[in-house]
């Protein structure tokens, strides 16, 4: 009985192995299976919600749509976005809150994606990129509304 | 406590394992006391990457806080932020709509899918197998993908929101959670004939790494290691949330209680979580993905508790909460804490290959057991 048992073993065990190696033997003839890519030769198009960094939108008159609420300060866990004030005269002689400067940490930042939703008019968004390396961590510290920029018009 | 290397006064080898080690799956340090090759003893020590997550938790306010939970089970990151936005509903008294249950549980199947198949890459480095590390990840960058196009991100989402999901599924998604269940049910076969059915693999699994029902029970063990060893333990099954009472599955038992029998569990499970995922995808019901909640969410005073099953076992959120708009307190019952305090149950008197190998069962992600 032991016999038996100990061949039937030895039987399993060699059919186990050739079949994994059958498997084995089939990726490597069979090279479409494989699906490594070339990335630094071939990037891949990411998709259009990936979070790469949080951007803010300017039209081609260099108009952005951030009102200065700071909505997106608010919601932020971990003290990713700074936003500096100032106030505008409006020609009717009225002072007006608007943004001075977006100041955006990426080193900081976690891509949780709270300060798009928090956002009411939709003025920034996340970028696609990711390559995100530098030699000197103070160039991760973004200001993110172009110089020279201001509100666009009819955005409250 | 043993703190140094050397001989025990019994005349026993103490070594260290990690925390640098590429077999404890992170930074996790086991001090093992070692006569021959026979393990007398083995104590873990945590602390290596404790963040203090409970603590940060508690001053950020109810919409933050979900995102750091992500960060302590990594691969079920998904289960956790449903498992906090379930608490917070709970409190608030928030009905999820009917799509937005539905997009949960098909985004926690498959980030179920894609833990075990992590797992089971990294059982086969752990036990010596190179191969199914590649086959696993060859399908889990396809799970990765739909993540990344639906949520955002690959593994940190945060897309489960309180109310909700952040978002709608990406009109991509039902295409493309059908081709990858195409292509899984041609990939799960080839799982069975490399690994499964191989003779090496069944004998350093099998009788190694034992643990009867009782004890696991004792030890608070949860998930698949409770489940192998003839427990009932669901919490999809014991107490629904999100709508898992109406889909069909089955709880997967074994009762082997070793090392193989947690195998199975986790291969068996992968199946079910496919016909989760089946049975819901074309029945999405249309409507409104997140209820409409408060700008600033502001829970009641008093406690609230909910768990849900991770693919590790049951993750628990309690909060404490005193009225205002951080959490007073915040504690999580993760389920790899206890599930590590019964490997030196499990591995008492077992070789040292074998230590490896019941720790690659346990399923351990180490930022989970030291929040």
């Amino acid at each position: 009985m032991f016999l038996v048992d100990y061949i039937k073993t030895v039987y399993n065990g060699v059919t186990s192995l050739l079949k994994g190696m059958r498997m084995t033997g089939y990726y490597f003839t069979h090279h479409k299976e494989i699906i490594t890519q070339q990335y630094p030769d071939v990037k891949q198009v990411l998709p259009e919600r990936f979070r790469g960094e949080v951007v803010m939108t300017h039209d081609e008159k260099n108009e952005h749509r951030c009102t200065g609420c700071t909505a997106c300060e608010l919601a932020c866990p971990n003290a990713t976005i700074k936003i500096v004030t100032k106030f505008d005269i409006t020609p009717d002689g009225k002072k007006k809150k608007a943004l001075d400067t977006f100041v955006y940490h990426l080193e900081l930042c976690t891509m949780c994606n709270l300060c798009i939703v928090a956002c009411p008019t939709d003025a920034i968004k996340m970028a696609q990129s990711f390559e995100h390396s530098v030699y000197d961590r103070s160039l991760l510290t973004k200001v993110l509304n172009k110089p020279g920029s201001k509100l666009m018009e009819g955005v409250e | 406590m043993i703190e140094e290397v050397g001989t025990s006064p019994e005349g026993d080898l103490i070594i260290n394992v990690g925390p640098q080690h590429p077999s404890t799956h992170g930074v996790l340090h086991l001090v093992i006391t070692l006569n021959g090759e026979t393990v007398k003893n083995c104590e873990p020590h945590l602390g290596y990457i404790h963040r203090s997550i409970e603590k940060m938790c508690e001053s950020l306010s109810y919409r933050q806080f979900i995102y750091v939970t992500s960060r302590m089970d990594y691969l079920s990151s998904h289960i956790n932020n449903q498992g906090c936005s379930l608490t917070v509903e709970k409190a608030l008294q928030i009905e999820v709509p009917e799509r937005g249950k539905v997009i949960r549980v098909l985004m926690a199947e498959l980030t179920r899918m894609a833990s075990h198949l992590l797992w089971w890459g990294a059982l086969g480095m752990d036990v010596g197998a190179f191969t199914p590390f590649f086959h696993a990840f060859r399908e889990r960058e396809v799970i990765n993908d739909i993540m990344e196009e639906t949520c955002g991100a690959r593994l940190t989402m945060n897309y489960i929101v309180p109310g909700g999901v952040m978002y709608d599924i990406h009109p991509n998604f039902q295409q493309k959670v059908k081709d990858f269940i195409t292509l899984f049910k041609s990939k799960i076969d080839e799982y069975d004939t490399l690994v499964t059915g191989n003779i090496i693999f069944q004998q350093r699994m099998k009788g190694v790494g034992y643990i009867s029902g009782e004890d696991a029970l004792s030890y608070g063990c949860t998930g698949p290691v409770l489940r192998a060893s003839g427990v009932k333990c669901d919490i999809r099954k014991i107490a629904p949330y999100d709508g898992y009472e109406k889909v069909q599955f089955e709880e997967i038992i074994e009762t082997g209680c070793d090392s193989y029998a947690r195998y199975l569990v986790r291969m068996k499970e992968l199946k079910q979580s496919l016909s989760i995922i089946e049975q819901l995808l074309d029945n999405i019901p249309e409507g409104e993905f997140q209820a409409k909640t408060k700008a600033v969410l502001k829970l009641p005073k008093g406690e609230f508790y909910s768990r849900v099953e991770t693919a590790r076992g049951e993750f628990g959120v309690y909060i404490i909460s005193e009225g205002g708009l951080t959490p007073y307190r915040i504690k999580f019952r993760s389920p790899g804490f206890s599930n590590l305090s019964a490997l030196h149950h499990m591995t008492k008197g077992s070789k040292l290959g074998d230590l490896v190998a019941t720790m690659g069962t346990l399923d351990l992600v180490i930022p989970d057991i030291d929040r």
